[in-house]
């Protein structure tokens, strides 16, 4: 016994009764229930846990019973003090789990609001389907090459095989740059790159050029007079107008699925004999699948190989191009090339940073 | 080119039922562009031939208004009346010119005795009484679906309509209604027979190389490929032989004309009718019809392909000469255009000086006039370059020059004469005469030796045996087959006179495939190389778009034009490099006609292209070249094609072709973080301008160094330089508020722009070694001149720190009473920690206080209590 209790009044015997034991656990289980928070049961813990509840009493009161009665009276009083702990703890796990679910409850948001603090933003179609088809022939053992847009007028007509008065060589196409006799002119394909990587890269070569390129004509809404090509090369020994076939047809399927394919239309361009035009196979195109013009191609002329120092005797190659402003344009249902070039946010934004 | 079906068909051997569809499949399948098909001559119901009895000129109107009576035959009436009767309506659409003739006999009404007339209003005045002209009558539909019926119309009822030309689909020509030839058909008879008004006309686009297609001659030949079918060449007729000239010729100038053939035709009866069959098809091919003399001309060009002219014979002074144009000469085209002459122009000239542009467009002095009865026919072979020259510096893109640009037959000189000749002898009445001028020396193909089996090489195909000779041997080409010393089978081609496009085996490697088929070819791929993927610099620009992308910028493309202007307006000094740009000759925009050598001005431009169309917060960039001529530009020589040029050549081209870096550059204006439900918004300002370049070098793997700086069009306190190592990379910060307003951009608009190639690549980036061991935090407050960089500061504190000094972090910067006039105060965080134990409390401070000193040694700096 403590020195507290030795203060106190020593109990009555009555409180030990049976029937005073049963109404302190009945009181406590009922006042307990009717708590209904946290608080309140706080506040009608003591009456019944505490040190003046009737079972703390009966606990003092069983000092004064007999030595024979102290076992019984302490068994009963026990069994008494376990039933209100354990009507306690129950309400207060109940009491507790309440209290947490209203908390999440309160602290919920309008989960729709926007977060749009910082603008979004996003790249160009014309950059992200140019490192597509990259990827593509990279895949395939290519390499990507590149070069300069403003070009000496010799890689992009002479060494390519346009002769000195070849019409697109002439004022309508061709932007000419600097004065008379710079021989300066804004690419007008990307093709020099091609006649600069068989100059100075070792056979075979396999290379991809996407770039910008430019040509004279009025912006409108099926032209623009900046735009954007890919073109190939492969030469090496073997090189048949067959791999031109196959390496063209497991582009489209790469760009426009499975079931795409091309096929080729005699046509001419000076830098290849025999030449094509490709028309791809859009299994999604307007009106129903079918196919579309999309690029020229051709065994690589001899005259570009002997300009660029390869033995066409020795080597062959292809060589194929394609518009990326047009290959997006009916890809994706663009109905005016000028959207894809006035760099207005609400063409690029839906795109994101891969398209 | 437009060429009618018929009129192919004339020299092909092959059965009726191959459709125009066949033929159009047929030139495609070969390389023979179809622009389009055009059904012609689809009238309905009664078009008939008519004979404009009289006419009333009404005067009332604001153009002249012809009222004629037409006699239109009994038959059309008897037609035209069966129509009104119900019975009738069922078979009108089914009805043909045999229907209405029958029906006709039965018809009581009809006074065989005297010819029935309608009453036509008519707009046109090329026509006077008695001739025969086409009339559509009520109920007929026109090509267009344009239906005829009575109506009033200028105070009178139109049974019908007379038409033009074009009305009734043959071409383009609406400058009269259409005139027959006297005696040619009857009032009456069914116009569409007459007429021989129902074909197909294809408009047909061929390839440069490929002049010899210009014409019937050459487009039924290539369907003779393609189809396999027997080939009749227009061309075959027999050149008599000419003991003279027909008028004496020098030619000054073989490099220009290699060719030069005259024959003169007197006696001609100038007002001679086009006869009918030879204006439709003009028409059809979509020329006029002028006079018999152009128009056979004209016919005899379409259908061989080789460009005639006609001289009026009694308007040639003398001697004609072919020479090059001498300076200031000039000559009046046929189009009326007086045109100053260039000495590179090939010209013929009489004694009174230059009379035709050769191969171009003939003068107006000798043209073929009403009166013309003795012309001289000229074929001439010229230098296609020079032609070529010539049409694009007269901007005359004549239908003789597009031929002869492309190459004309050199061998046709004299037949294409011939043919004129007679045609005018027929339908003139002209008189040959028996001279024939036929001067220069046509150049000769020649020969072409190659494996046989190239093509099968080339294709990678294993065509049948035979097929290299069959092909070549079909388009025109003489053969010879032979062995090489090696045992390889060899062909040798000597190509036929009008391909001047095949000179090497490629070409005729082409002819092989095209004609056997471009889908017989197999679909493989080529055995694939070891590649190395992309380069760094690749790779890293992708990095760098997506780094920005991701930070919120959006990517724009703007063209490299700008106007010169844009530099006053950045206020650029006069020796600015920025202003040292290349100008392009022919600008789309006369005053955008510089190349850029930042991207700024583009991307500003596109900036207010957003602004005008209703968005203000906005963060753009751009990746792309520049082009800095810099001292260097010289010009690129030409090195020649014929082989591989030599290293210092190669070096001189390479080095006349301007430094062209790729920059990144991106501008903001507006708010960068929006305001909301959220709180306050914050305007981009310059630290976003700066940390966008941060941005790029994370992505590049470089850490990017600030300094103050003073550069237009940045306003001079807020320009940063930006340096990796000691490299100057670029610049960044807000833009000078005269920038601003001579722009008009919003104001506090910010941007950067790097040299993405001056910064470094990284060969390999060494991962740093991880210390496992607590850190230990400090803080100082330093109180330094209000003009120290902070970053400056930061690298004294580094420096001083020693190599316990993990990082230093910037928490705050102030300004006030408390630090005093002309100071600030800046507050840094230091994490020391030591890679091998763990620090104490006590060497963390020491080094601290090792960086203190060293800022105070370096900028005075006192820590602040």
């Amino acid at each position: 016994m403590s020195g507290a209790n030795d203060k106190q009044e020593p109990e009555s015997a009555d409180a030990l009764a049976p029937a005073t034991l049963e109404a302190a656990v009945t009181a406590a289980k009922e006042q307990f229930a009717a708590a209904t928070d946290l608080d309140g049961l706080a506040g009608v813990k003591p009456a019944h846990l505490g040190d003046s509840s009737p079972l703390l009493r009966a606990r003092r009161a069983i000092g004064a019973l007999p030595k024979p009665e102290k076992a019984d009276a302490g068994k009963r009083v026990n069994e008494a003090r376990q039933e209100i702990q354990a009507a306690y703890d129950s309400r207060l796990a109940t009491l507790q789990a309440e209290r947490d679910e209203r908390v999440l409850r309160e602290e919920a948001v309008d989960v729709t609001l926007p977060w749009d603090r910082v603008p979004r933003g996003a790249r160009h179609p014309i950059t992200t389907i140019a490192e597509r088809v990259a990827d593509v022939f990279v895949g395939m053992g290519y390499e990507v090459a590149e070069g300069p847009e403003l070009e000496a007028e010799w890689f992009n007509f002479d060494a390519l095989n346009f002769g000195k008065d070849h019409p697109a060589r002439q004022l309508q196409d061709t932007f000419y740059v600097g004065d008379e006799d710079s021989n300066l002119v804004l690419r007008t394909h990307t093709s020099p790159v091609q006649a600069r990587a068989l100059l100075h890269r070792d056979l075979p070569v396999y290379v991809v050029c996407p770039g910008r390129t430019f040509r004279t004509d009025e912006l409108d809404a099926t032209h623009t007079p900046v735009f954007h090509q890919v073109e190939g090369l492969a030469v090496d020994k073997g090189i048949t107008m067959a791999h031109l076939k196959g390496t063209l047809d497991a582009f489209a399927k790469a760009i426009f699925g499975e079931e795409s394919g091309t096929r080729f239309r005699p046509h001419f361009f000076p830098f290849t004999e025999p030449s094509a035009e490709v028309d791809v196979w859009f299994p999604e195109k307007k009106g129903g699948a079918g196919w579309v013009e999309w690029g020229g191609c051709g065994m690589v002329n001899p005259n570009v190989l002997r300009a660029c120092g390869v033995d066409p005797e020795v080597y062959s190659g292809f060589a194929f191009g394609m518009g990326l402003e047009r290959t997006l344009q009916f890809r994706n249902g663009i109905p005016d090339m000028r959207d894809m070039v006035e760099g207005d946010i609400r063409f690029t934004l839906p795109f994101g940073t891969e398209a | 080119m437009r060429v009618p079906v018929s009129w192919l068909k004339e020299h092909l051997e092959l059965s009726d039922d191959v459709t125009a569809d066949e033929l159009v499949d047929a030139f495609v399948r070969i390389g023979i562009e179809v622009e389009g098909v055009e059904r012609v001559g689809e009238v309905t119901g009664p078009l008939v031939i008519g004979r404009v009895v009289e006419f009333e000129e009404l005067t009332d109107f604001k153009k002249p208004i012809r009222y004629c009576r037409v006699e239109v035959g009994d038959q059309a009436h008897a037609a035209e009346d069966a129509e009104d009767s119900p019975e009738a309506e069922d078979t009108e659409t089914d009805r043909d010119a045999g229907d209405t003739a029958t029906e006709a006999e039965d018809d009581e009404d009809v006074d065989p005795t005297r010819p029935r007339t309608n009453g036509i209003i008519c707009g046109a005045t090329n026509f006077a009484e008695g001739d025969l002209v086409v009339v559509a009558l009520p109920g007929a539909v026109l090509p267009g679906g344009f239906a005829i019926s009575a109506r009033k119309t200028y105070g009178h009822v139109s049974e019908g309509m007379i038409c033009s030309a074009r009305e009734l689909g043959l071409g383009e020509d609406h400058t009269g209604i259409l005139v027959l030839p006297s005696g040619t058909a009857s009032p009456g008879d069914d116009a569409r027979e007459v007429l021989d008004l129902a074909d197909t006309v294809l408009e047909l686009a061929p390839t440069p190389d490929r002049g010899y297609t210009l014409s019937v001659r050459g487009l039924a030949r290539e369907l003779a490929c393609a189809l396999d079918a027997p080939f009749g060449d227009p061309a075959k007729i027999e050149v008599p032989a000419a003991d003279e000239d027909a008028w004496p010729v020098r030619i000054e100038d073989p490099a220009g004309c290699h060719r030069f053939v005259l024959r003169r035709v007197t006696g001609l009866d100038a007002g001679a009718p086009t006869p009918w069959w030879m204006r439709r098809r003009l028409l059809l091919a979509g020329m006029r019809s002028i006079s018999l003399a152009v128009d056979v001309t004209n016919y005899v060009m379409l259908e061989l392909g080789h460009p005639l002219h006609a001289f009026d014979t009694g308007s040639v002074k003398g001697d004609l000469v072919v020479r090059r144009a001498k300076p200031g000469e000039k000559l009046v085209t046929l189009d009326d255009a007086e045109r100053a002459l260039d000495p590179d122009d090939v010209v013929i000239a009489d004694d009174s000086g230059v009379i035709s542009l050769a191969g171009t467009m003939g003068g107006a002095g000798t043209e073929i006039n009403d009166d013309s009865t003795d012309v001289l026919l000229e074929a001439a072979h010229w230098d296609p370059a020079s032609i070529s020259r010539t049409a694009r510096r007269h901007k005359l893109f004549s239908e003789a020059a597009k031929r002869f640009e492309r190459f004309t037959d050199p061998q046709l000189c004299a037949v294409a004469v011939e043919r004129a000749a007679r045609l005018l002898r027929q339908y003139g009445d002209g008189s040959i005469r028996p001279g024939r001028t036929d001067e220069g020396e046509p150049p000769q193909p020649e020969a072409i030796t190659m494996p046989i089996s190239l093509p099968d090489q080339v294709a990678g195909v294993r065509y049948e045996r035979g097929v290299t000779v069959r092909r070549l041997t079909q388009i025109g080409c003489k053969i010879a087959v032979g062995t090489a010393d090696d045992g390889t089978a060899l062909v040798t081609a000597v190509p036929p006179s009008w391909r001047g496009d095949l000179v090497q085996p490629a070409d005729l490697v082409e002819e092989v495939l095209r004609l056997e088929g471009y889908d017989s070819i197999p679909s493989t791929l080529p055995p694939a190389p070891a590649g190395r993927g992309l380069t760094d610099a690749q790779r890293r620009r992708r990095a760098v778009s997506r780094a920005l992308a991701e930070a919120g910028f959006v990517e724009v493309l703007p063209f490299p034009f700008v106007p010169g202007s844009v530099w006053d307006a950045f206020a650029l000094p006069e020796d600015d490099p920025r202003r040292r740009t290349l100008a392009v000759r022919n600008p789309l925009e006369a005053d955008k006609n510089q190349l850029a050598t930042t991207l700024l001005p583009g991307l500003l431009e596109t900036m207010q292209r957003n602004i005008a169309r209703g968005f203000r917060d906005l963060a753009l960039f751009h990746i792309g070249q520049v082009v800095l001529p810099g001292e260097k530009h010289g010009h690129a020589p030409d090195p020649g094609v014929e082989q591989r040029p030599g290293d210092e050549e190669l070096a001189a081209l390479e080095q006349a072709v301007p430094d062209q870096p790729v920059h990144v550059a991106a501008v903001l204006s507006g708010y960068r973080r929006r305001p909301g439900w959220w709180g306050e918004g914050e305007h981009a300002s310059w630290a976003d301008a700066v940390q966008a370049a941060r941005t790029v070098a994370e992505a590049a793997g470089v850490e990017v160094r600030t300094e103050a700086a003073d550069l237009l069009p940045w306003h001079p306190g807020r320009c940063a330089r930006l340096r990796v190592g000691d490299w100057p990379v670029g610049h960044a910060g807000e833009l000078h508020p005269k920038v601003i307003e001579a722009l008009g951009l919003p104001k506090r608009t910010v941007a950067m722009e790097l040299d993405l190639d001056a910064i470094p690549l990284l060969d390999n980036r060494p991962a740093p070694s991880i210390s496992p061991f607590p850190p230990v935090l400090l803080d100082v407050a330093l109180v330094v001149d209000a003009t120290v960089p902070s970053a400056e500061l930061a690298d004294a504190l580094r420096r001083g720190a020693g190599e316990l000094l993990e990082e230093v972090a910037l928490f705050d910067s102030y300004t006030g009473e408390q630090v005093g006039e002309g100071k600030r105060s800046l507050a840094y965080k230091l994490r020391f920690r030591a890679p091998d134990r763990t620090l104490t409390v006590e060497e963390a401070t020491q080094a601290r206080d090792a960086a203190v000193a060293a800022a105070t040694e370096r900028f005075g700096a006192v820590l602040r209590g």
